[in-house]
C-alpha cells in the first residue's frame, strides 16, 4: 500500500492540518509517513499545499514530482496540480470558486462542496473534516477508527472538545462527495 | 517498553533533541525555514525542566558568540540557522575552531546566493565542509536525511564535539527541516553537573581558577608564526584523526551497481528512487549517500571506482559542490558527472534518472 | 657615601602587588592607561575573594592581552563580541562574576549592537570600557569616541564631523535602560581618582554578584603613544580636552 498526495488550497483553508489528521492516522495504524507543506510567505493568504505520503514500507523521496490523488481547494491549485496526478489517479474538488473545472479524461474525478455545506450548517471549521470524509469514502487507506485516533492526536488536548462534531463532519463528507466521472 | 512514536516535523525535533540530549543552552536568531527550533524550545520552557538556557539573541552573530562563550566553560550548548544567518555565524566558527570548542551548529540550508530563496537547498556544502571561514580549519559534518536523523544526529554531534573539542555542523534543509515523520525519541539524558565539568573538562574549561591550577585562557591568538604552526599542525592531527575514525555513510543496491549516484541528505532519499527506477529498467544502479561529509567516505568511493564501477553521478540540489570530492576519491578511475537544481528547485527522481542516462549511463 | 639598611616591611610599603596579578612583563607602552585599570581589576577580585568565580573576556584591541596579566580564567572573544560572549557565560553559569574588558573601538564601533543589547537584556555582568579616543592596537587611527579635531592615523587633519561624523558618549546612552544598573565615567590619572575609578569597579562587581543588572565602568583613558605625547602632556590633554567632552561622575546607580 502507497498513497502519495497532495491537498492545495488557500492558507487558512486548514490544507496543512487536513494533511496532519491523515498522517497520524497513519501512524495509528502503523504505516510510515511523510508529511511535507510548502512552506514560507505563502502560507499568509496565498496558496498552501502539503504532500502526504503513506505506506507500508519505508518512503524514499518525500518531495514528488506527480500524486495518486489530489484534493483542489481553488482555482490557482488547479492549474498547478490537475497535470500532476498519475493516469487513473483521483483528483477531489470543491466546486465553489472554481472558474475551469478539470478537463482529464484518464482519471477518476469527484466534486465534493465542502464550503456549502459548512455555511449551511453554520460552521466554517468543520470545512477540512469534511474534505477528509470524502477523501477516505474514495480512498479508505486507513480505518475509521484510526482516522477518530489520527485526529485527536493531531489536536492538543485544548481541542479535544470538537472531536464529536469533526468525527460526525468526517461522515458528513462521505455521504456529500459527488463522482463527475 | 514499546517507545512512543511520535509525528514531528524535523525542526521540532531538533528542539526536544537538543533538551534530551542534556544540552546547557540553545543562542540563536529567527530566519526562516527553522525558525520552529526556537519556538518549539520557548514552548518546552526547558529552564524550568532539566535548567537549559534558551536565549533569542540579537543577530546571529551574538547568537553565536554566546555559544562560544558558553561553550569555553564546558558546557553543552548549539545555535541554529539558516543560509544567510550561518554567513553572519562564520567569523566565530574560525574563532571556535582556533580556540578548539566543543559545540553545535545546525544549518537548515536555503537557496541562495545573498538572501536568495527560502526554499530547501544544499548550496551551503562547500561552506560547511571546506572550512566556512577564514584559516585552516574543518567543522565535523553530519548531513541528516531523516527527522528520525535530526533527533539522533544531536546526540552524535556533541559525542563527536567532545571527543575531538571541535565545532560540529548538522547541515539539514528545508525539506527534511519542514517535514513531518514519524520519530522515537530518547530518554532525558541529566545535564552534566557542575562536578562531572570539572571532571571531565580540568584541562581547559573556564570554571573559574582554584589554587590548585593555572588559569584557563580560551583564545585563538598567538602572535608567533612558529607556535601558531605548531598548533595548526595539532589541528591538523586531529583533522586526520577524524578522517579515520568517523567516516560514516549508508549503501544502497551496491553490490552488484554498474553505476553509482552519490548524494546526501534529503536528495540520497530522491535518489533512492532513482535507483529504484532503474534497477526497473534493466540498470544496476546504486547509491552512496555520505552521512558525514566531513569526514568524507573518500575510500568506499575509491574502492567501488576500484572494484570497475563504470560511471558516478554526484546528484546534488546545488551547481555542484560534492562532486569535486566524488572526483577527488574516484581519481580518474571512472567519469564523475554532476546533476543539480539550485535556487531552492528540488529534482524529481526522474530528473535524475535522465542525467543519470545521458550523462553516464549511454555516454559517448 | 653611607651605608643603610633596606627596610622591607610591611608597614613601609607604599605598594603591594596583587596576588591576582601576574608576573608577566605588560606589553602596554609606558604612561598607558590599561595597567593602572589591570591592578585595579586584581585588587577588586581579590579583596572580593571571587578569583575562583571570575571570568574575564577580553577584546581584541590593546587589552586582547589583558589574559596574560590576571590569574584568573579568560576568554578572549572576537571583534566587538565581548557582551554577547559575556551574556553566553553568565547565563549558563549565573554562579559566576562575569566582567568584559573593552576599548573603545571594540564596545563602541564594531561592537555596538552587542552592548547595547546586552545592555537592555539587564545581563547580569560588569562592563570596563577603556575609552583612549583611538585605536591602539592598529596604530591609532579614529575611534568612534575620537574627539572633534582630533589628528589620528586616519584622521590625519583632525576629526572632521561632516567627513567622519560626531563623537558620541554611549555611557549616556545606555544609562536609561532599565537593564543597566549602574553607569559611572572614571579615570586613573591622578591617585585619587584611581581610588574612585576602584571603588566603581568594585561596585559593578558586587552588581554583577548580585544580579542587580548590567553595570557599566568607563574609564577616560590616555593612548600617550596613539596620541603621540609623553605620558605627562597626555594627561595633561586628557584633563583639558577629553574629561570636557567626556564628564567624569556617576551617571546612573
Amino acid at each position: 500500500m502507497k498513497e502519495e498526495l497532495i491537498i492545495a488550497g488557500f492558507g487558512g483553508q486548514g490544507v496543512l492540518s487536513t494533511g496532519k489528521i491523515l498522517a497520524y492516522s497513519g501512524v495509528m495504524q502503523d504505516y510510515e509517513v511523510s508529511w511535507l507543506p510548502s512552506y514560507g510567505p505563502e502560507m499568509r493568504g496565498g496558496t498552501a499545499n502539503v504532500t502526504v505520503i503513506i505506506s507500508d514500507k519505508r518512503i524514499s523521496s518525500p518531495t514528488l514530482h506527480e500524486f495518486d490523488t489530489a484534493i483542489i481547494l481553488n482555482q490557482q491549485s488547479m492549474d498547478k496540480f490537475e497535470s500532476q496526478v498519475k493516469p487513473g489517479g483521483v483528483l477531489i474538488y470543491d466546486t465553489n470558486g472554481i472558474t475551469r473545472h478539470p478537463q482529464r479524461t484518464d482519471i477518476k474525478i469527484y466534486t465534493i462542496d465542502a464550503t456549502e455545506e459548512a455555511a449551511k450548517r453554520g460552521n466554517s471549521r468543520i470545512f477540512n473534516t469534511l474534505i477528509l470524509g470524502g477523501y477516505l469514502k474514495v480512498r479508505p487507506i486507513v480505518t475509521l477508527e484510526n482516522v477518530y485516533k489520527g485526529l485527536k492526536k493531531s489536536l492538543p488536548e485544548r481541542a479535544w472538545k470538537s472531536l464529536p462534531m469533526n468525527e460526525e463532519a468526517i461522515r458528513i463528507g462521505m455521504e456529500i462527495i459527488k463522482e463527475v466521472r | 517498553m514499546k517507545k512512543e512514536v511520535r509525528l514531528m516535523k524535523g525542526n521540532e525535533v531538533l528542539a526536544e533533541a537538543a533538551i534530551r540530549c542534556g544540552a546547557d543552552g540553545y543562542f540563536g536568531y529567527p530566519i526562516t525555514p527553522q525558525s520552529e527550533v526556537m519556538e518549539t524550545l520557548m514552548e518546552l520552557k526547558p529552564w524550568e525542566t532539566t535548567g537549559m538556557v534558551v536565549l533569542q539573541a540579537e543577530s546571529e552573530i551574538a547568537a553565536i558568540n554566546m555559544v562560544y562563550g558558553a561553550a569555553g566553560t564546558g558546557k553543552k550548548v548549539l545555535t541554529s540557522s539558516s543560509s544567510p544567518g550561518v554567513s553572519l555565524m562564520s567569523e566565530c566558527f574560525s574563532y571556535m575552531a582556533g580556540a578548539e570548542l566543543p559545540c553545535v551548529v545546525i544549518n537548515v540550508t536555503r537557496g541562495g546566493p545573498g538572501l536568495g530563496t527560502i526554499q530547501p537547498s544544499q548550496s551551503d556544502y562547500f561552506q560547511a565542509t571546506k572550512g566556512g571561514a577564514h584559516g585552516d580549519f574543518h567543522f565535523i559534518v553530519l548531513a541528516p536525511a531523516s527527522v528520525q536523523d535530526m533527533h539522533d544526529f544531536v546526540f552524535d554531534a556533541f559525542d563527536l564535539a567532545f571527543k575531538y573539542r571541535n565545532p560540529v555542523m548538522i547541515l539539514s534543509d528545508g525539506v527534511i527541516g519542514q517535514m513531518m515523520e514519524k520519530v522515537v525519541l530518547a530518554d532525558q539524558r541529566p545535564r552534566r553537573t557542575e562536578a562531572e565539568i570539572l571532571a571531565a573538562e580540568k584541562d581547559w574549561a573556564l570554571t573559574g581558577k582554584t589554587a590548585d591550577r593555572n588559569e584557563h585562557i580560551i583564545t585563538s591568538l598567538e602572535l608567533d608564526p612558529y607556535a601558531q604552526e605548531r598548533f595548526n599542525n595539532k589541528l591538523i592531527e586531529k583533522y586526520a584523526r577524524i578522517r579515520e575514525n568517523e567516516v560514516r555513510y549508508e549503501e544502497y543496491m551496491t553490490e552488484d551497481a554498474d553505476y553509482i549516484i552519490v548524494a546526501f541528505g534529503s536528495a540520497s532519499r530522491i535518489c533512492s528512487m532513482t535507483v529504484d527506477m532503474a534497477r526497473a529498467a534493466g540498470h544496476k544502479v546504486g547509491l552512496i549517500r555520505p552521512v558525514t561529509l566531513y569526514p568524507f567516505p573518500t575510500k568506499v568511493l575509491h574502492e567501488l571506482a576500484e572494484r570497475g564501477v563504470k560511471g558516478f553521478l554526484s546528484a546534488e540540489l546545488n551547481h555542484g559542490q560534492m562532486v569535486e570530492d566524488v572526483r577527488q576519491a574516484v581519481n580518474g578511475l571512472a567519469p564523475v558527472e554532476h546533476f543539480g537544481r539550485s535556487g531552492g528547485a528540488v529534482f524529481s527522481p526522474d530528473e535524475v534518472y535522465q542525467a543519470l542516462l545521458t550523462k553516464i549511463i549511454n555516454r559517448k | 657615601m653611607a651605608e643603610f639598611e633596606v627596610q622591607i616591611k610591611e608597614e613601609n610599603l607604599a605598594f603591594r602587588k596583587s596576588p591576582i596579578l601576574t608576573d608577566k612583563v605588560m606589553h602596554y607602552c609606558p604612561g598607558c592607561s590599561h595597567g593602572t585599570v589591570h591592578n585595579l581589576v586584581a585588587e577588586v577580585i581579590e579583596e572580593l575573594g571571587i578569583q575562583d568565580k571570575t571570568i574575564g573576556v577580553s577584546p581584541v584591541g590593546c587589552s586582547v592581552f589583558a589574559y596574560n596579566y590576571l590569574h584568573i580564567d579568560w576568554s578572549q572573544a572576537a571583534h566587538g563580541r565581548a557582551c554577547a560572549v559575556a551574556t553566553g557565560i553568565k547565563r549558563t553559569n549565573p554562579d559566576k562574576m562575569v566582567f568584559t574588558y573593552q576599548g573603545d573601538g571594540d564596545l563602541a564601533a564594531i561592537g555596538t549592537a552587542e552592548t547595547i543589547h546586552a545592555c537592555n537584556r539587564g545581563e547580569n555582568i560588569a562592563v570596563i570600557f577603556i575609552n583612549n579616543a583611538i585605536y591602539g592596537m592598529t596604530g591609532g587611527q579614529m575611534a568612534p569616541t575620537t574627539l572633534i579635531g582630533m589628528k589620528t592615523a586616519t584622521t590625519p587633519y583632525g576629526r572632521d564631523p561632516k567627513l567622519n561624523g560626531f563623537p558620541y558618549k554611549i555611557a549616556d546612552m545606555i544609562a536609561p535602560l532599565p537593564g543597566v544598573c549602574y553607569v559611572t565615567r572614571q579615570s586613573v590619572h591622578t591617585p585619587a581618582n584611581v581610588r574612585k575609578a576602584k571603588n566603581a569597579i568594585k561596585k559593578a562587581f558586587q552588581n554583577a554578584m548580585a544580579g542587580k543588572g548590567l553595570s557599566f565602568v568607563e574609564i577616560v583613558a590616555t593612548c600617550n603613544s596613539g596620541w603621540k605625547m609623553s605620558p605627562v602632556a597626555a594627561n595633561k590633554w586628557m584633563e583639558e580636552n577629553c574629561i570636557p567632552f567626556y564628564p567624569l561622575g556617576d551617571i546612573k546607580g
